[in-house]
């Protein structure tokens, strides 16, 4: 049952809401079957860009393609476009198999046709045996999966999931996603998910394009998002990391920085990636994954500190060290000192009083960026 | 593609939609409206010269037309006062304590809230009245007493006795939707008793005490039922009106509407004022306090009693009205109680066809105005919602208005508008054509079909119609097999309210009705005037049942909304 999928694009699509922009010339491409996450707080314009893909919204420039085909001017049902909602939206007054079957009677299918496709489609979401109840006996989870069947049956291009898991508990949460995940690429179908959540992103999307302020920040595999990040909001929004700020004190190649961090000028440089922009001298911002430091007792050449804090979440320890600061520079750009978190493996629970940090070798080096209120904000 | 072209026209017709229902919303509510109040200024009247301002200034000058304005508005705010002095205090009663019998007795109390005001008022006639049941009964016992019950005061009496029903309701609904923890978070902060009263619970009763109030006051200063029947010589505005329209005195007559309308309009402006708007009883919802159980046996006793007792006053007056539609034609003369009973009455409306006639006519003409009203409502909803803005706003104001005009009013406004024939202004005869009624009962059933279905509306998830779009429904698909279905409870519910209403209105087919489509209700009023009062409560208790029956039905289909 595996449909050959379809590429969707958004060509320099703007909208907006009365005088407020929610996308401001936005143009992605999701490729043939494969699973795309928008991801974005709330108001980055992710769940309006779903709506236009649906239908129900108008875009007021640009253009959308499903199938290589514009499809701007097609109404909702005429997109073939299958929509899971947030909160589901099964018809309450229906049964889970009326409710299934609703796409298909619309499209004069017949009857035995219907009754054929409306079980093949419970049993792909293992609800076989369910046809006749009501959607109020049904959990959570169950309507969920109700929602998946009706929008899959009637066999459409392009499968979109409106914050598919927000509506559950989270200890459902996780197994649902994988549930989400196999049945979705069993179908085989292009699917376009909107989501807040970083970790649902993550499991869900193989590639992510990151909306913040109707633009996209960065588009690509969640490997690339955590990694590299393509800006600063990129690198907080996704993942933890402390930001420093530092100086560029030399440049090694196109992508790689040596950069001195003002809180403390005498500690040792640190090795930062950062874009070709950014040339000696330029103030940075440095993001640092606290997976990517460590603690070490021995002081030296290490940032030094206080660790204020201990939060222990079982595979790892991390530490909040508040910085010393060293510099009237620092002071003035962060007047409470800094805060840095470190990560440190295993159950070593227990540290405190001072310590250092430093950069751990062998872990992908923290981000550089044009420090903020340097570059022309958007 | 072929769709491109179909898909370009229909947007069109869709946009033009609101258009179309306002206008004849505009045209059936608000045009009338209008013709009578240029009509009180001899503007737009037949052969009736320039404008003048002649009647409004005799409006002014003549005693007896302010003494009805004066009145109208004292008695008004007399009935709010004992209505609420009678019901808030039941509400508590039902509401926070466990008295036996108390489900039962409960909604008992409630009932007259389903009758019509003319049954309520001949039941009151019957009992209380100068030749009534009480005051026969007290005659025999030896006690010279004779009492006429007849003016203000009567009006009062039974005004309270009949809208106390409102606050009560009202003050049960807000009592239950209050959390209990806010009262137990005052008790652990020392506060006495009488001090969670007025510091706690009865500022969050305030909105439900300003939505009885505006109720109350708004259906007083309609009333008709009462002050025709038992105001004698005191007339207020809506019995004047009439007396003016019978006497032929029609300017005069159109005077008086525009100013009754114009003290509806002041009166709701005022009171919205003293409603907070925001409901402060919302936001955490909560379980509310649970109920006071009496301790000592004899307390418990008693307070059942007394719930009963007070139960059999209220339900007394329609007790009666049963009787004396059991009493058989001249058989009861100067006993206390009735001699003889029977179901000659019955017998008598049942075996003759223009007897039946007028139930027939109540019964088609009230189904006919709420399924319109329905129609109506539906559309004008779904277009208000879906559409916003100006005409989505004008829509719903549409669809309310004849709830803040008193149905005297409308009556008048549609008598003076469709009596001339004038179709290039909108105008046609349809006073004195089966027509004019089941249209009229249509204004009047609006806003009741209409605020249910606003609602219901509101309440249903937007994205169950985005989801029936996206499965390749149309929108016709869609309304009938999505939209109509889960709107079909505040559908009953309202379209209930309408049938009820409308099967035992007075106060519209008065001034309308045609000796073809004459209704239960004026029936009841010759049958009184001819002294058939045996017939009369015969009809009164025929319409008691038809509206108990509407009410059951409704409440069990609405889900016990109320």
């Amino acid at each position: 049952m595996t449909a050959s999928g379809v590429s969707v694009r958004f060509d320099d699509v703007f909208k907006a809401f009365d005088d407020t922009v929610v996308l401001a010339g936005v143009s992605l491409t999701v490729d043939p079957g494969e699973i795309f996450a928008l991801l974005g707080p709330s108001g980055s314009g992710k769940t309006t860009m779903l709506r236009l893909l649906a239908g129900f919204e108008q875009l007021d420039r640009g253009r959308l393609l499903i199938a290589d085909e514009a499809v701007e001017h097609l109404p909702p049902a005429r997109r073939g476009v299958g929509m899971l909602f947030q909160s589901y939206a099964l018809f309450p007054h229906l049964s889970v198999a009326e409710n299934v079957a609703f796409g298909l009677k619309v499209r004069g299918g017949g009857q035995g046709e219907t009754e054929a496709r409306v079980a093949e489609m419970l049993e792909l979401v293992r609800l076989s045996g369910f046809e006749q109840r009501r959607i109020a006996e049904l959990s959570g989870g169950q309507q969920q999966r109700v929602a998946l069947a009706r929008a899959l049956a009637p066999r459409p291009r392009v499968l979109l999931l409106d914050e598919p898991l927000s509506n559950l508990d989270p200890a459902l949460r996780e197994e649902t996603r994988a549930d989400l995940r196999r049945t979705v690429k069993q179908t085989g179908i292009t699917t376009v998910l909107v989501t807040h959540e970083q970790e649902e992103a993550f499991e869900l999307g193989e590639r992510i394009g990151l909306l913040n302020e109707g633009g996209l920040e960065q588009v690509g595999g969640p490997a690339a998002l955590y990694r590299d990040p393509a800006s600063r909001f990129v690198a907080t929004f996704v993942g933890r990391c402390s930001v420093l700020p530092g100086v560029v004190l030399e440049r090694h190649d196109d992508s790689e920085l040596t950069v001195r961090l003002e809180s403390q000028p005498e500690a040792e440089p640190w090795r930062c990636r950062g874009s070709g922009e950014l040339g000696v001298g330029d103030r940075v911002d440095v993001c640092a994954r606290p997976e990517a430091l460590e603690l070490a007792t021995d002081g030296g050449s290490g940032l030094v500190g206080r660790i204020e804090a201990e939060r222990f979440t079982g595979s790892n320890s991390f530490y909040t060290v508040r910085l010393a600061t060293r510099s009237d520079e620092a002071e003035s750009r962060s007047p409470a000192g800094l805060a840095v978190e470190v990560a440190m493996p295993g159950t070593a629970a227990g540290r405190s009083g001072t310590c250092a940090v430093r950069q751990l070798a062998g872990e992908p080096p923290p981000s550089a960026f044009a420090a903020a209120g340097t570059e022309s904000e958007p | 593609m072929s769709a491109a072209g179909a898909g370009r026209k229909a947007p069109q017709l869709r946009s033009l939609m609101p258009w179309l229902v306002l206008a004849f919303l505009v045209w059936l509510v608000g045009y009338p409206l209008l013709v009578v109040a240029a009509e009180a200024f001899g503007i737009g009247s037949p052969g009736g010269g320039g404008p003048t301002t002649e009647a409004f200034r005799s409006f002014f000058t003549r005693a007896d037309e302010w003494n009805a304005m004066w009145r109208t508005l004292w008695i008004s705010v007399l009935s709010t006062l004992a209505a609420a002095a009678i019901g808030v205090p039941l509400g508590f009663l039902f509401e926070r304590n466990e008295i036996p019998g108390r489900r039962l007795l409960g909604a008992l109390v409630a009932l007259p809230v389903a009758l019509p005001p003319l049954v309520g008022v001949i039941a009151f006639l019957f009992l209380y009245g100068e030749s009534g049941l009480a005051a026969r009964g007290l005659q025999s016992l030896g006690l010279d007493v004779s009492w006429r019950l007849t003016g203000a005061w009567a009006i009062l009496l039974v005004h309270a006795y009949s809208m106390y029903v409102y606050f009560y309701l009202f003050t049960r609904a807000g009592l239950s939707g209050q959390d209990g923890a806010a009262i137990e978070a005052a008790q652990s902060l020392g506060a006495s008793r009488s001090q969670i009263l007025f510091r706690v619970t009865l500022p969050r009763l305030r909105p439900a005490l300003a939505g009885a109030t505006l109720l109350t006051f708004m259906t007083s200063l309609g009333s008709f039922s009462a002050p025709y029947i038992f105001g004698g010589g005191f007339r207020v505005m809506t019995t004047q009106i009439v007396a003016s329209k019978l006497n032929g005195e029609l300017r005069m007559a159109y005077v008086e509407t525009t100013m009754l309308a114009l003290l509806a309009f002041a009166s709701l402006l005022l009171l919205r004022k003293i409603d907070p708007g925001l409901d402060l009883a919302s936001g955490a919802r909560g379980t509310p306090p649970a109920r006071r159980r009496l301790r000592s046996q004899g307390a418990r006793i008693a307070s059942a009693a007394g719930g009963w007792v007070l139960a059999g006053v209220l339900l007394l007056p329609h007790a009666t009205l049963i009787l004396m539609s059991l009493v058989p034609p001249n058989t009861w003369t100067v006993e206390a109680f009735p001699p003889v009973l029977g179901l000659v009455n019955y017998g008598d409306l049942l075996s003759s066809t223009e007897r039946l006639r007028p139930a027939l006519n109540s019964i088609w003409m009230a189904a006919a105005a709420t399924l319109a009203a329905v129609v109506v409502g539906v559309m004008a909803a779904r277009l208000s919602l879906r559409r916003g803005g100006l005409p989505g706003r004008a829509l719903e104001a549409m669809m309310t208005l004849p709830w803040a005009i008193p149905g005297t009013v409308f009556a008048l406004a549609l008598a003076a508008a469709m009596s001339v024939n004038a179709p290039w202004v909108g105008r046609f005869v349809l006073v004195g054509t089966l027509w004019i009624l089941p249209l009229a009962y249509l204004v009047r059933s609006l806003p009741l079909t209409g605020r249910s279905i606003f609602a219901g509306l509101r309440q249903l998830d937007p994205r169950l119609e985005e989801a029936a779009a996206s499965l390749g429904a149309g929108s016709l698909r869609t309304v009938l097999q999505i939209v109509l279905p889960l709107l079909r409870p505040a559908v009953i519910a309202g379209a209930g309210l309408a049938f009820i209403t409308m099967l035992g209105d007075f106060v519209t087919s008065i001034v309308l009705y045609t000796y073809d489509t004459r209704p239960i209700s004026i029936e009841i009023q010759s049958s009184l005037r001819i002294q058939e009062t045996g017939i009369a409560a015969a009809y009164g208790v025929l319409l008691m049942v038809l509206s108990a029956v509407a009410f059951i039905a409704w409440d069990d289909r609405a889900g016990g909304r109320l």
